[in-house]
């Protein structure tokens, strides 16, 4: 598979520096296990930063304390801090929506409500806009449009927006996850193996996809897959045993690893 | 090459024997529904009539019809149900979308499962003394179905409960990752993918209390009530009592009436899970996963 080339009127993401999330000193625990251990992790603005390493090192915990879905087992202990766009997420008055809105999430397998394609898109706008009912038809189907040609799927379901969201191609549910996000502008997307579940195909698609969403977009990627870190993602971070061992840019992680064990995962010693 | 050795040839016969005996012994379970159902249908058939359904029992019930038995059965099944259903379908909420894994939660499954076990009779004595005398609704149809009602509470909670969990955890996740509150995830995608599942275990449960006798006997149906029920407050007859008084308490009934009462619970009953099979299959067509 190709990298995907930048589009040329790409803003120079790059040379952004501004930091969208800031993990600071971060440890977490699931009852007495600690699967996190005082991890320090800065994800910039506008770029694509990919998260690696071994199952059960703890990325996609990394990933799901981000937008707080973790709260809900009970028995999981935080210390630290983590800040999204500069508030620390784990105080007491963050309101959950919120963050949640800000803070979209991809998950590793496709995902779509048992709603229509028009009212997966509109899910979240309708939960997150207070007079949502009385937006005329219109206006609702513009958010349709706009959201589907964001993710290039317009052309595929325009004719068809009342049938099933299930009924998709594995390949088309998840880029529909994807664009329901997209109504309420979140700023940053987190994705936990996004392609995982697709064929090479759907997966080259789907990485396309994520790629042109660049720049508007802050986005971490946890994958297993290390040729997509290497292919689709600006900056690489790698986990493991709960620790962040290393985090630089990809095209230099990938040829001149700093750590052992980021040169033992990358050459596929284990993992 | 591969010839049977007498071993072989002796499990071989074992083999069929078991599994025959297997069989009768499955087959053993459709003759007592049969039975009844034939014996039902042949002496209680001829029985029934337009005014047997419609008309009230007349000379010591040995007489005419079944009608306020018929309508109290009704009646009592529907009270029972309006409070059943929606604090059975509360609680089962509670139980499967908020509750944490603590005591309070262990004590309430504890108290489903023991009030599960509880015999009928025991219900009717507490229905009697809760519902008849200290809150004085007297025997009444409200007695009666707060009575049934809270017989039938864990049967509704457990259908609901395993309807609710049956709907996929990734459509909740998708919801609370999309900034949904819980209540927002129950009523737009948890419920709606529920609903077929706990209408079925609600129309079952309806058809087993219609059948109930020993919970409504002390708190509210009566033998005889020459006037149909007018409030909740009122005594009612109901078919499974009518059914018992005039097999074993009256004489002189002729022989095939009982049969004819039977014939019209059971009708109730199959007919019942009739329409509960039918709605199943008719929302599972509707379903999007």
């Amino acid at each position: 598979m190709e990298t995907p080339p930048p589009t040329p009127d790409a803003p120079d993401v790059l040379a952004n520096t501004e930091i969208a999330v800031r993990v600071k000193d971060f440890s977490l625990w699931y009852g007495t296990f600690q699967a996190l251990f005082a991890v320090d992790f800065n994800v910039k603005q506008g770029i694509i930063t990919s998260l690696i390493g071994p199952s059960g090192c703890g990325k996609s915990t990394l990933l799901r304390s981000i937008n707080r879905i973790n709260d809900r087992l009970g028995y999981v202990r935080t210390e630290g801090v983590i800040e999204v766009l500069g508030k620390n997420v784990l105080d007491s008055d963050v309101a959950l929506p919120q963050l949640r809105k800000q803070v979209g999430m991809v998950f590793q397998r496709p995902n779509p409500l048992p709603l229509s394609i028009r009212e997966n898109i509109l899910f979240s706008y309708t939960l997150h806009t207070p007079d949502a009912r009385k937006r005329t038809k219109a206006e609702k189907d513009q958010i349709v449009e706009e959201a589907l040609r964001e993710v290039l799927l317009w052309d595929t379901v325009k004719d068809r927006l009342d049938h099933s969201a299930t009924a998709l191609s594995l390949e088309q549910q998840q880029k529909l996850c994807i664009a329901r996000l997209l109504p309420v502008k979140p700023r940053v997307l987190l994705m936990d193996e996004p392609c995982s579940a697709l064929d090479p195909e759907a997966t080259a698609a789907v990485e396309e996809l994520i790629w042109q969403l660049r720049g508007e977009y802050t986005i971490l990627m946890v994958t297993h897959n290390m040729a997509q870190a290497r292919r689709a993602s600006d900056e690489c971070a790698f986990m493991l045993m709960g620790k962040l061992v290393e985090h630089a840019d990809t095209a230099e992680m990938f040829v001149t690893p700093r750590h052992k064990e980021t040169a033992d995962y990358i050459e596929g010693r284990y993992g | 090459m591969f010839k049977a050795t007498e071993l072989n040839l002796r499990n071989e016969q074992r083999e069929k024997r078991w599994r025959l005996l297997f069989l009768l012994m499955a087959l053993l379970l459709i003759l007592p529904v049969l039975i009844i159902l034939i014996l039902l249908v042949y002496r209680g058939g001829p029985v029934i009539s337009w005014s047997f359904l419609f008309e009230f029992p007349r000379n010591g019930m040995t007489e005419g019809g079944i009608f306020p038995a018929l309508l109290g059965t009704i009646f009592l099944v529907v009270v029972a149900l309006v409070f059943s259903v929606p604090l059975g379908v509360a609680a089962a909420v509670y139980l499967s979308e908020y509750a944490p894994d603590n005591w309070l939660t262990r004590t309430i499954n504890l108290a489903i499962i023991n009030l599960a076990g509880v015999p009928s009779i025991v219900h009717a004595l507490f229905g009697v003394g809760a519902f008849v005398l200290f809150f004085e609704f007297g025997t009444s149809i409200l007695a009666a179905s707060l009575t049934l009602g809270i017989m039938t509470l864990p049967v509704v909670i457990v259908a609901t409960r395993e309807s609710l969990q049956a709907v996929p955890h990734a459509f909740r996740e998708a919801c609370w990752a999309l900034g949904a509150t819980r209540w927002q995830t129950i009523r737009r995608i948890v419920l709606p993918n529920a609903v077929s599942g706990i209408l079925t275990g609600i129309i079952l449960e309806v058809s087993r209390t219609a059948g109930e006798t020993a919970p409504i006997m002390f708190t509210g149906a009566a033998f005889f009530v020459p006037f149909l029920p007018e409030s909740v407050y009122d005594q009612t007859m109901a078919l499974s009592l009518h059914l018992y008084t005039i097999s074993t308490q009256v004489t002189g009934v002729p022989e095939d009436l009982p049969f004819g009462v039977a014939l019209v619970l059971i009708g109730i009953v199959l007919s019942m899970n009739a329409l509960s099979i039918a709605f199943r299959v008719y929302l599972r067509n509707k379903k999007k996963w």
